[in-house]
């Protein structure tokens, strides 16, 4: 089973004159894998990342989660989901100014609720000592490189241990020895940790050395080719 | 710690001035509420301490509220009786020191009987109307504060001449007379007594002091040529507020009219009430006016935090979270004010209470402030509910703000 499917997927942002962003995409992620979301500026790509990790909702179509339509679910329970299933990665770190690296990392175990307050405290010291940040740990976010940020905000998408990972530019706003850190961590995630993870990206050759592109254009799929096939079980 | 909590904390201490400034205007808002209720309501209740040391708490007159139903009309379910007569009765309290005995065996206060006649005060061939009250002097005092009230001479003067008589000062104005002044009293039905004026009163309530006079019961029982007369029982009781309950039994017992202090002073009672209602309504506008800073900054938070917002509906803050932050921190500033508001209102009390007022009539007196929990808990209740009011909207705004829309705008 996909663990996000996109079926006949279309998002129109209403207005005067109603834009259409994404138009009839059928998207299927498997687990494991290292997709890419790769086009031009303005082709849907962050939209579509949107709509899978059910920041958006399409006007006409379906995203289903592990199998399971989302469009009917009530807030409550697609936040839980959300939670549960998808961290997220932007291309601005979104990190909190007034928290703490670490209260940070912890927010969304604590918007989840499932673990006690040391668990977390615990768990979130230990994603951030694996990515290098464990003397970070006390600092606001402002005083930290962009590099650290960014890694800080992939800590945090990985507080729920959530089966996928959403990233919109990951590497967008960093140069590029903090880029091929980020990116070393988003394949060690996929290599490593068997997670998911979907990745928009403009860079063709980050692109490249990911498992899977589609590429879209003017909202629909125009691409969708494998890369690395040694790397997926699935077909 | 909550995470909902704990957000709204570091929003309120990240806010440190702003916050302040909401938080002194709705503790402005209450300090001064409190000390508007202080000052209304002890005013209020100065007033009526005034009225009700005036008068009498229940004052039994010999009339009855309703006509004496005839025997027809307690036998038949229904009678019409055409072309009666009204029966005349005889003036009176019938068997007055039986009837004072009885009320003085249950009612807890003080009863004292008196004879009220209508006359023509005449002096100097001046010409004015009063009603002459026959009293017993030496049980007024238990009942009324006339003895307080003696601008000349005491009530005790009654006794010492024929025919004594005690004027309010604007009445005794009115006919030019003086204490020692021979007076002419002269009722309706004829009956003529020369009285000699032993004293003058002030009451402060000009009707009174315009149109009462005193005499000894005996002379007002001559005055209504009737010997053991006595038309009016006046009352003072431990607790003035149960007048209505005692008036109603007596009324119940004797069938004589009884009217408490409440009902004699309705009008001015029930201009009270407007007093209240605007009073209440100025307090509330204070508290609104204050949780208008409440929503001010409550907005401004959620503006400025717009991208935070987004970013923790995104990470799966559900909305009904974002907007208790919100609503919370909006709470925060209404009892923080509410807080410092209580203590604010406290010491404009203590210091509204040192000022003094000089009276021509009476002694110095302070303004008369009342202490009550009432004011301080009502001011709260409308400063907590107004900012949390005032939070609920813009944070109901903000939760409802699309992730999505922030997180591309920022891009």
């Amino acid at each position: 089973m996909p663990l996000i499917e996109a079926r006949a997927v279309t998002r129109i942002l209403p207005g005067i004159v109603p834009t259409t962003l994404v138009h009839d995409i059928d998207l299927a992620v498997r687990p494991n894998e290292f997709l890419a979301i790769t086009g031009p500026s303005g082709s849907g790509k962050s939209s579509l990342l949107y709509l899978l990790g059910l920041l958006d909702l399409p006007t006409s179509g379906e995203v289903l989660i592990r199998g399971r339509a989302t469009a009917n679910m009530p807030e409550e329970e697609r936040a839980r989901t959300r939670l549960e299933t998808l961290g997220f990665v932007f291309q601005f770190h979104f990190l909190l100014p007034e928290f703490t690296v670490l209260e940070n990392v912890m927010l969304p175990m604590r918007a989840l609720g499932s673990l006690s307050n040391d668990a977390m405290r615990e768990r979130a010291s230990a994603l951030l000592s694996s990515l290098g940040l464990a003397e970070h740990m006390a600092k606001r976010p402002d005083q930290l490189s962009g590099g650290q940020r960014q890694r800080v905000a992939v800590a945090r998408s990985l507080a729920n241990d959530p089966p996928v990972i959403l990233a919109d530019e990951p590497t967008g706003s960093l140069d590029s020895k903090a880029s091929e850190q980020v990116f070393g961590i988003l394949r060690d995630l996929v290599d490593v940790y068997g997670k998911t993870v979907v990745a928009v990206t403009h860079d063709l050759a980050l692109a490249a050395r990911m498992d899977r592109r589609v590429e879209l254009r003017d909202g629909t799929i125009v691409a969708d080719e494998r890369i690395r096939t040694d790397a997926s079980p699935a077909g | 710690m909550n995470l909902v909590f704990g957000i709204a904390l570091t929003h309120v201490r990240a806010r440190a001035r702003q916050t302040l400034v909401a938080v002194a205007g709705v503790a402005t808002g209450v300090g001064f509420s409190i000390m508007m209720a202080a000052l209304l309501q002890g005013s209020q209740q100065d007033f009526i301490r005034q009225l009700v040391n005036a008068m009498p708490h229940i004052t039994v007159s010999d009339e009855r509220r309703k006509p004496t139903p005839q025997p027809s009309e307690t036998f038949f379910d229904s009678a019409e009786i055409h072309g009666l007569t009204p029966q005349a009765r005889r003036r009176g309290i019938k068997n007055p020191l039986a009837t004072m005995a009885s009320l003085e065996g249950w009612v807890p206060g003080a009863v004292a009987p008196s004879v009220k006649v209508q006359a023509i005060l005449r002096y100097a061939s001046r010409d004015v109307g009063a009603s002459i009250v026959g009293i017993e002097p030496r049980r007024e005092s238990s009942v009324s504060d006339l003895p307080k009230q003696m601008r000349q001479g005491t009530l005790a003067a009654l006794y010492r001449a024929t025919n004594a008589i005690i004027l309010g000062d604007r009445l005794a104005e009115k006919i030019g007379a003086r204490v020692g002044s021979n007076i002419t009293v002269q009722t309706s039905e004829g009956v003529r007594v020369n009285a000699q004026v032993v004293g003058l009163f002030h009451s402060g309530v000009r009707s009174v002091d315009e149109g009462t006079a005193y005499t000894l019961v005996k002379t007002g029982q001559i005055l209504a040529q009737q010997t053991g007369l006595v038309n009016e029982i006046r009352l003072r009781l431990g607790d003035a507020l149960a007048a209505p309950e005692t008036a109603a039994r007596i009324e119940r017992e004797t069938g004589y009219k009884s009217v408490a202090w409440q009902e004699a002073s309705e009008d001015l009672l029930n201009a009270f009430v407007v007093r209240n209602i605007i009073m209440y309504t100025v307090v509330g506008a204070i508290l609104l006016v204050a949780s208008f800073g409440t929503y001010n900054i409550i907005s401004t938070i959620t503006h400025e935090k717009a991208r935070d917002i987004a970013i923790m509906k995104s990470l799966g803050v559900t909305e009904r979270r974002v907007r208790a932050i919100f609503v919370i921190e909006a709470g925060f500033i209404g009892f923080a004010g509410a807080l410092i508001g209580f203590a604010l209102g406290y010491g404009l009390c203590a210091a509204l209470g040192m000022i003094t007022i000089k009276n021509p009539f009476t002694d110095v007196t302070r303004l008369p402030i009342a202490y009550s929990p009432v004011h301080y808990a009502m001011a709260a209740a409308v400063a907590i509910i107004s900012s949390l009011a005032a939070g609920y909207l813009p944070a109901r705004k903000a939760a409802r703000l699309h992730p999505v829309d922030i997180i591309r705008g920022a891009t």
